[in-house]
């Protein structure tokens, strides 16, 4: 194995450790909500301080490797899209550590049924299993499994644009739990979020692998209609 | 004159089934080599290649050492006719003539084709004989004309203003770099039109070699420029399209942006990320 091989090689195991730990972060929070797990969630606030070193040394790595490599065409879009991927769970990590702030302020445990209604656990199984999708694409550098998390994405964007008349018809029904309601509405918005960064990783990895560029595509699209109109 | 439309290998080169001579709007193909095939004796060096180059352009040729790659430099202004056991199969054309046709004359095809080679090469004179040289060769006897010209062309190559007062100084005794720019101000002297270059900066500590780059890219103006090189950063750095060969085959032609970001080919892949050659 060459040293560039070494290199990279260290760089995608990096990237796969901080995937996994946000990842992990992700379920720890669905945990800690589901039960009111104050430990759980004190976890989650202190692994943060992992999920932002390792964000630091994937960003030495992937500028090292720049430096000393001059990397050029598949190891140039690596390290390319490593950067990008890097801050993307780097944010990811961020907003689950929200997620256990507001459990923790929250201070007991949420209102089942709002739960239920507000559909935060099928906001929290379909971001996971974006996760998940990604983790393994990544090891098996499969972008037909990255794909997937397109569609995925999908279903937590129609949740998210549910939930604002859901939380309104909530707290209209129960003003007193009006803290509850705004504290998982907050929750959805995260998670939403989740699933934005986890489609841009997609993107990310597609470049990667396929060298095609995948972003803005359905912004570029339109444009081009709306031109093909006028 | 003929006109050569087939097998065609080169930027733009869908465009020419429909207009042979013209890549695009403004553009033209400066040099044109069509299946060519070269030996040394019983050794075939070079297979079946066919690639066109646009004027005022930067094409660099890469590949492993012994790919072929200053064997097919050199055809186009015909060094490898020194050789006695070098044969070739095909044509080269320069704006669409035939540079090995029996009428072409190589002193003149050589104004036209100049070239600079990887090690600095003075000759040993003076800074302003060296340029002049070619001119006088040419029989021109104008001192004011060749002055005029020893200036401009030592301008041209970015060297003037550190030897002016220093002309009739021994070329000899210029830095490696200096030698490289006062052999490229000789080239230019005789108002070629496409420069050779076989790993021009190979030789050269890495502010030289950036002088001889930015050079290069100024050149690009006013010649058509063809450079071997080792270094694929500065490949990538300097010229519009690179040609990747491998054991006497065009394993890839087009766009340098193309080439280093993401090329057809896994071969160009594995040798410009180092991983074979």
């Amino acid at each position: 194995m060459s040293n560039l091989d070494n290199e990279v090689k260290i760089l995608k195991d990096n990237i796969l450790e901080l995937m996994f730990l946000v990842k992990n972060q992700l379920e720890k929070g669905q945990k800690a909500l589901d039960h009111f797990d104050e430990e759980l969630a004190h976890e989650i606030t202190e692994n943060e301080k992992r999920v932002d070193s390792l964000e630091l040394t994937i960003d030495r790595d992937c500028e090292n490797l720049l430096a000393l490599y001059n990397p050029v065409a598949v190891d140039l879009r690596f390290v390319m899209a490593a950067f990008k991927i890097n801050s993307d769970l780097e944010r990811i990590g961020d907003h689950a550590n929200s997620i256990a702030k507001y459990i923790l302020d929250f201070g007991k445990e949420m209102e089942d049924e709002a739960i239920q209604k507000m559909r935060v656990d099928e906001m929290y199984v379909t971001s996971l299993k974006m996760m998940s999708n990604i983790f393994n694409a990544f090891i098996t550098e499969d972008t037909e499994l990255a794909r997937k998390v397109f569609k995925l994405d999908k279903t937590l964007n129609q949740i998210n644009r549910e939930v604002s008349a859901i939380t309104a018809e909530l707290i209209r029904s129960d003003i007193e739990q009006i803290q509850n309601y705004l504290y998982l509405f907050s929750i959805v918005r995260k998670l939403e979020r989740v699933g934005d960064l986890t489609k841009n990783i997609a993107e990310e990895f597609i470049f990667y692998i396929e060298a095609k560029v995948l972003k803005h595509k359905k912004m570029k699209s339109q444009n081009d209609n709306n031109n093909t109109d006028s | 004159m003929e006109e050569v439309s087939s097998g065609t290998t080169g930027p733009k080169a869908t465009k020419m089934k429909t207009e042979p001579k013209l890549s695009s709007d403004n553009e033209t193909y400066k040099l044109r080599a069509r299946n060519i095939d070269v030996f040394y004796g019983d050794f075939q060096a070079i297979y079946d290649i066919s690639l066109d180059i646009l004027d005022h352009s930067i094409t660099a040729f890469i590949g492993p050492s012994g790919c072929g790659k200053s064997t097919f430099l050199r055809l186009f202004n015909r060094m490898n006719d020194y050789i006695d056991s070098f044969r070739m199969n095909g044509r080269i054309l320069l704006e669409e003539e035939d540079i090995y046709a029996s009428s072409v004359k190589v002193e003149e095809l050589r104004k036209k084709i100049g070239m600079v080679f990887q090690k600095p090469n003075p000759f040993p004179k003076s800074i302003y004989e060296n340029v002049a040289y070619g001119l006088r060769i040419q029989g021109i006897k104008d001192e004011d004309f060749i002055e005029q010209r020893v200036v401009e062309s030592l301008k041209q190559a970015t060297l003037y203003d550190e030897i002016k007062d220093d002309l009739d100084k021994q070329a000899l005794t210029l830095s490696g770099g200096q030698q490289q720019r006062l052999c490229i101000a000789r080239t230019l002297a005789v108002k070629p039109s496409v420069l050779l270059m076989d790993e021009p900066t190979s030789a050269l500590d890495p502010i030289s070699t950036a002088k001889i780059e930015e050079l290069i890219f100024e050149l690009k103006k006013k010649y058509t420029i063809v450079i071997v090189t080792h270094n694929m950063q500065q490949a990538g750095r300097i010229s519009d399209n690179t040609a990747f060969l491998y054991m006497g085959k065009l394993i890839e032609y087009g766009d340098t942006q193309k080439i280093f970001t993401n090329p057809e080919k896994d071969r160009t892949q594995n040798y410009i990320t180092g991983r074979f050659g």
